[in-house]
């Protein structure tokens, strides 16, 4: 039977879980270590579909601002983090930009848009 | 000399929060002084997520966090002045300012707040062995070169520190394509958050040295490399275990401390545990009429709770502006007792409360199944449960004003009971 230790981070406590493939489980897998039910729900989707809201910056061509913050709206599967930088990394952006305008739609084919952090004039 | 009923000194989170509440409660004259290029303080460069949970019920980054505060502020037409340092306040709340456009700025102030923030400590202040070539950053400067001015740091990369912001420039150096070789911790336990230590670093495979430090720095120009070594339980470096690790770049992350030369200027009394000015029930510190709040009080880790104080303060100066505080009460002591590391505030004038009091506190070690207590004159009028307990974890304890009132204590203590654990993520 396969096993994996995660650490939950749905709260500070950070319980130590361990996922045993089960298939007899809800979700195909049986979850140990958790002091809440959230626990349960975080293992799973560590194991089915881990997510991570990317955070970085785009270079900015016509502002005292060199850089302009962005980041993607959702959370975006975890194995796209990179591909999503590359191009992240491709544009560049004119001023004025308000906090939320869309700079790339659908990054990566990830079916999310990548968009500001905040305004430049 | 010019006037205004209040003067803000910094323009974060906290100096925003405290503008924007001393509005709402009738202020009408008030100034902030930045003295960097625009408002949002230190927000501006934690381009990550994570910031607003409390306040907003959503996960924020940084700068979004700071847009919504300085939208608010413009809505509300407060005035403020950027690229303007303030050099001197006086006793008699006297702010002395310098700016590019305007030179000297002398103003008087009915009530003034200090939001100045924090600043890290600097390699010096731990004293590692070795040569100082170039390469070696604190990493909420690398922070700023590369998500403000653009400029990349390096490419290979040791973090000493685990601190939050040694974590998320390891993802963020990662993520821009530099190597980060180690996180090395001195202490058994890291003061980041756990979110932080599998995010930033499970996520990307970067190991985390728990008990290690840096023992040497290598490099004519530019950084070599560093040696990292295990220490032993009284923190001393164990020479066989040291370790070479070629890198040309090495960021500290080694903690923060309240910038507060302003404040010692003025003969405002510091909490030598905080480093930060000794405040009361209403922020305000040792001299009437001027109030503290954010990391210029105490080092936060969480900018929620930098606003939350920030509108305390705000509230209060508002009601020291229209003579609504009674200065001349008696106040009352809040002492941190065993396990705790300091509590603010460190003084309440009880008859001052109105509502609930929020008391911020740190414990000293990590605990489980703990219970702090806050105590009158011995006696426990508050108790809470938790069950996970962390120094780098700030406690909030919200206590009913009447609770106090009731009790009349002489002096309030708080401490704290659990299982000490060493706990490694
Ligand atoms: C490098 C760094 C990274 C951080 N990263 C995080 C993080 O990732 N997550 C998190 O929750 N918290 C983080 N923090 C903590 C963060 O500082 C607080 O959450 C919050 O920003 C504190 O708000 P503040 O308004 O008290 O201070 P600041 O945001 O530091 O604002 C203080 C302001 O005062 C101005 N100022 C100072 N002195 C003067 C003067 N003499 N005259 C005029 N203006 C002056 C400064 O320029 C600055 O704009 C970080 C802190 C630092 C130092
Ligand atoms: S399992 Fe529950 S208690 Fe444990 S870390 Fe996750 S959310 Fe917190």
């Amino acid at each position: 039977m396969q096993s994996k230790e995660i650490i939950c981070t749905a709260c500070p406590i950070g319980c130590h879980l361990t996922a045993h493939r089960d298939k007899n489980a809800k979700g195909g897998y049986r979850i140990e270590g958790y002091s809440c039910k959230r626990g349960i729900s975080y293992a799973l989707a560590e194991l089915t579909d881990p997510r991570r809201i990317l955070t970085s910056t785009v270079r900015v061509v016509n502002s005292t601002h060199k850089r302009l913050p962005v980041r993607t709206a959702e959370a975006i599967p975890k194995d796209k983090i990179f591909q999503c930088m590359q191009e992240v990394n491709r544009i560049a952006v004119k001023s004025p930009v308000k906090m939320g305008d869309i700079l790339i739609k659908n990054i990566a084919d990830t079916g999310i848009d990548l968009i500001s952090s905040r305004d430049i004039k | 000399m010019q006037e205004y009923d209040l003067v803000v000194i910094g323009g974060g989170p906290a100096g925003l929060a405290a503008a924007i509440e001393a509005r709402k409660n009738g202020v009408r004259d008030i100034i902030i002084l930045e003295r960097d290029i625009e408002l949002g303080g230190i927000l501006q460069q934690c381009i990550h997520n994570g910031f607003g949970l409390h306040i907003f019920k959503e996960e924020l980054t940084g700068p979004e966090y700071a847009q919504r505060f300085i939208n608010e502020l413009a809505e509300m037409g407060i005035e403020y002045k950027t690229d303007t340092m303030v050099i001197n306040i006086s006793e008699i709340k006297t702010v002395t300012a310098v700016s590019r456009q305007e030179g000297l700025i002398t103003i008087a102030a009915g009530a003034i707040i200090l939001a100045m923030g924090c600043r890290e400590r600097t390699r010096g202040a731990i004293r590692i062995p070795g040569a100082r070539p170039a390469g070696i950053f604190t990493a909420g400067t690398a922070q700023r070169f590369i998500n403000i001015e653009g400029y990349m740091v390096g490419r290979r990369v040791v973090i000493l520190g685990s601190g939050d912001i040694g974590l998320i420039m390891a993802r963020r150096l990662t993520l821009e394509g530099a190597k980060v070789l180690a996180v090395a911790e001195l202490m058994p336990y890291s003061s980041g958050l756990t979110r932080n230590i599998v995010q930033c670093l499970h996520d990307y495979d970067i190991p985390l040295l728990l008990s290690h430090t840096v023992t040497n720095i290598r490099g004519k120009d530019r950084v070599e490399g560093v040696s990292i070594a295990k220490v032993d339980d009284n923190l001393k470096p164990i020479p066989e275990t040291e370790k070479f690790y070629e890198c040309d770049t090495l960021l500290l992350s080694v903690g923060l401390i309240p910038e507060n030369e302003l404040s010692y200027q003025a003969n405002i009394q510091i909490d030598p545990k905080t480093s930060g000015p000794l405040v009361n029930e209403a922020m305000e510190t040792s001299i009437e009429g001027i109030f503290a709040c954010g990391n210029v009080v105490h080092v936060h880790d969480l900018v929620d709770f930098v606003t939350e104080e920030a509108r305390r303060a705000g509230a209060s100066a508002a009601h020291y502006i229209f003579e609504e505080i009674n200065e001349n009460l008696p106040a009352v002591p809040v002492v941190p007792d065993a396990g705790v590391s300091y509590v603010i505030p460190q003084s309440i004038r009880i008859d001052n409360l109105n509502g609930s009091l929020d008391l911020l506190l740190r414990v000293n070690s990590v605990y489980q199944n703990a219970k702090i207590s806050v105590k009158a004159d011995g006696k426990t009028i508050k108790e809470v449960k938790r069950r996970h307990l962390a120094p780098g974890e700030m406690e909030r304890i919200r206590i009913d004003s009447q609770l106090m009132k009731n009790a009349q204590p002489k002096k309030i203590s708080l401490n704290v009971q659990g299982e000490k654990t060493r706990y490694a993520v």
